[in-house]
């Protein structure tokens, strides 16, 4: 890994996930187009269903912690560095704000007929 | 595009709200990118050429070279010639005897990675004429080339120990990783054992050079993690036997392992070279500089010395003189890996007689480099390409961390991620590289995408 092309990680992620990646492109890029969607129409940031979001988010994060221990066969508890803290940091962040922009628009989208 | 699509994104959030058709062309631009290929890019470059070029061993670098070779060029008639049916990922088998992964992980078959319009010969090499230019199979079939790439890999030369038996490994205290999948697993048995029981861990290197001279110290120390969580540290003993002087080659390396070693309670011992065992006494003899040494074991890990396959050994291709004629490795320039008495010849991987890295991340930067100075030759150009002698080694130090230690040639250290990813410090990071990335990237550059 002595130089970093963003191609050589595609191949990377595809071959460590396979056909997956595809769904999870596909769920990033439809997720984020449904909840920008979802902000320019409403014009505005409900609340309370933010709050519940939030909630659902740090369940999230603590998942994405877990399925990394799982995968990488260890756990956060042997982190031994700054390093370590950062990855720790950014995997539980994804899966906090992946989680709560996912519960925030599907429920936006949900309640929006009822309204 | 994105920027057109951005501009009238910013302007109609301005006005109002988002038009749908602007959201979606970013969308359709963010995606397009993504689909994008490496084999996109060079296809357009491709080199028309007739050229008959033979691949001797279809192991990582054998792979990787012929993907890299097809994906450059047009016309040739490129030939892998191995006898082995499975592949076998090689950097995993610590991982497997370590018993953090089934012998599965590792294996999977040859033909999956064979490139289109790739021919596989399922023979084994007998005999290189270079001066012939031509190889000639085990079944006495002459296959004559224009360029050899010689990518055998090495033999494990267990024989050279007496008293080693490789149907005993896993029976007995007797381990060694580095013989197939399923003598790693093996292995894992055998120290699991000795995990649960304690007693004396002989741990050794060979004095010959190695693949990867850190799965040794790995080993060590992931023994000794075990012990740990078993709660029987205190009652095992472990010796560490290195060949010469020092426990790596890198010099700031072997000071850090030292250090490791010492906080562990690894009893380290220098100069030592495992001559021979008796496996029913469980008794290892080393050689030193004060004469043979034995060492009683309830757990070892032999691995026994390397050198070239017999048909590389036994032909002109091997160093004519110095520390490497003898196990037979092969005349290189060390950074542009081209035979230097045989203008058509390269080799890659562990077999290339080259000062470091017996590693598949060495394969990784060898092998760009031979095929870019190969197809120069073919355009009758000069190629800049050059090997520095980059090489990897995540060193795990305890089960869930490891030292991400990249170095050179000149022993540099040479860190992918400096500053974010300290390569002598024991971190759960490289370990999570070790365990997640590094196949994927591997698998990667056997099809010649990495």
């Amino acid at each position: 890994m002595k130089e970093l092309d963003p191609l050589v990680f595609l191949a990377v992620f595809q071959e460590m996930l396979g056909p997956l990646l595809w769904l999870m492109i596909l769920v990033i890029v439809v997720g984020t187009a449904a909840f920008i969607a979802l902000l320019l129409k409403e014009r505005t940031i409900n609340s309370r269903r933010l709050v519940r979001a939030e909630l659902a988010g740090l369940v999230g994060g603590v998942l994405a912690l877990v399925l990394m221990a799982k995968v990488s066969s260890s756990g956060f508890t042997d982190a031994g560095g700054p390093a370590d803290w950062f990855l720790i940091a950014l995997v539980f962040g994804l899966g906090l704000a992946g989680t709560a922009i996912l519960v925030y628009t599907v429920m936006g989208w949900r309640s929006r007929p009822a309204a | 595009m994105y920027k057109d699509a951005l501009a009238k994104m910013l302007d109609d959030s301005a006005k109002t709200a988002l038009d749908r058709r602007s959201f979606l062309m970013l969308g359709a631009a963010g995606a397009g990118s993504l689909l994008l290929r490496p084999g996109s890019a060079q296809a357009a470059a491709k080199t028309k050429s007739a050229a008959r070029i033979v691949i001797a061993g279809a192991g990582a670098a054998g792979l990787a070279a012929a993907s890299y070779l097809a994906a450059r060029l047009d016309g040739a008639k490129i030939t892998l010639i191995d006898a082995r049916k499975e592949h076998f990922y090689q950097p995993g088998f610590t991982l497997v005897a370590a018993g953090i992964k089934q012998s599965s992980y590792v294996v999977s078959t040859t033909r999956e990675y064979i490139p289109g319009g790739v021919e596989l010969i399922e023979e084994r090499v007998a005999e290189f004429d270079p001066e012939g230019n031509k190889v000639v199979t085990e079944s006495g079939t002459a296959v004559p080339y224009d360029f050899l790439v010689v990518a055998t890999g090495l033999k494990l030369d267990y024989d050279a120990i007496p008293g080693m038996d490789t149907e005993q490994i896993g029976n007995n205290g007797l381990g060694s990783i580095y013989h197939s999948p399923a003598k790693a697993e093996a292995t894992w048995r055998a120290m699991s054992d000795f995990a649960d029981k304690g007693g004396v861990g002989v741990f050794l290197r060979p004095g010959t050079e190695m693949k990867c001279a850190g799965a040794p110290l790995k080993y060590t120390f992931i023994t000794d993690d075990h012990l740990r969580r078993r709660g029987n540290r205190g009652k095992a003993e472990i010796i560490y036997n290195a060949n010469n002087k020092a426990l790596f080659s890198v010099p700031i390396v072997h000071e850090k392992v030292r250090m490791l070693f010492e906080d562990r309670g690894v009893k380290v011992n220098y100069e030592r070279v495992l001559e021979s065992i008796d496996l029913g006494k469980k008794l290892a003899v080393f050689k030193t500089p004060i004469g043979p040494v034995e060492l009683q074991y309830d757990f070892i890990n032999v691995i026994p010395p390397m050198r070239a396959p017999d048909s590389v050994r036994n032909s002109p291709l091997r160093w004519q003189e110095g520390g490497w004629a003898n196990d037979g490795w092969i005349e290189v320039d060390k950074h542009s890996l081209r035979h230097k008495r045989f203008d058509n010849v390269f080799a890659v991987g562990d077999v290339a007689g080259v000062p470091k890295g017996k590693t598949a991340a060495s394969v990784k930067w060898q092998v760009p480099v031979a095929v870019d100075h190969l197809i120069a030759s073919i355009e009758g150009k000069e190629s800049k390409a050059h090997y520095g002698g980059y090489t990897s080694c995540p060193l795990i130090t305890r089960l869930g961390q490891a030292m991400l230690i990249e170095f050179d040639y000149k022993d540099n250290l040479t860190p992918s991620f400096p500053g974010v990813i300290a390569p002598l410090e024991e971190l759960w990071i490289s370990w999570v590289m070790k365990t997640m990335a590094l196949k994927p990237t591997y698998i990667s550059m056997l099809r010649g995408r990495a």
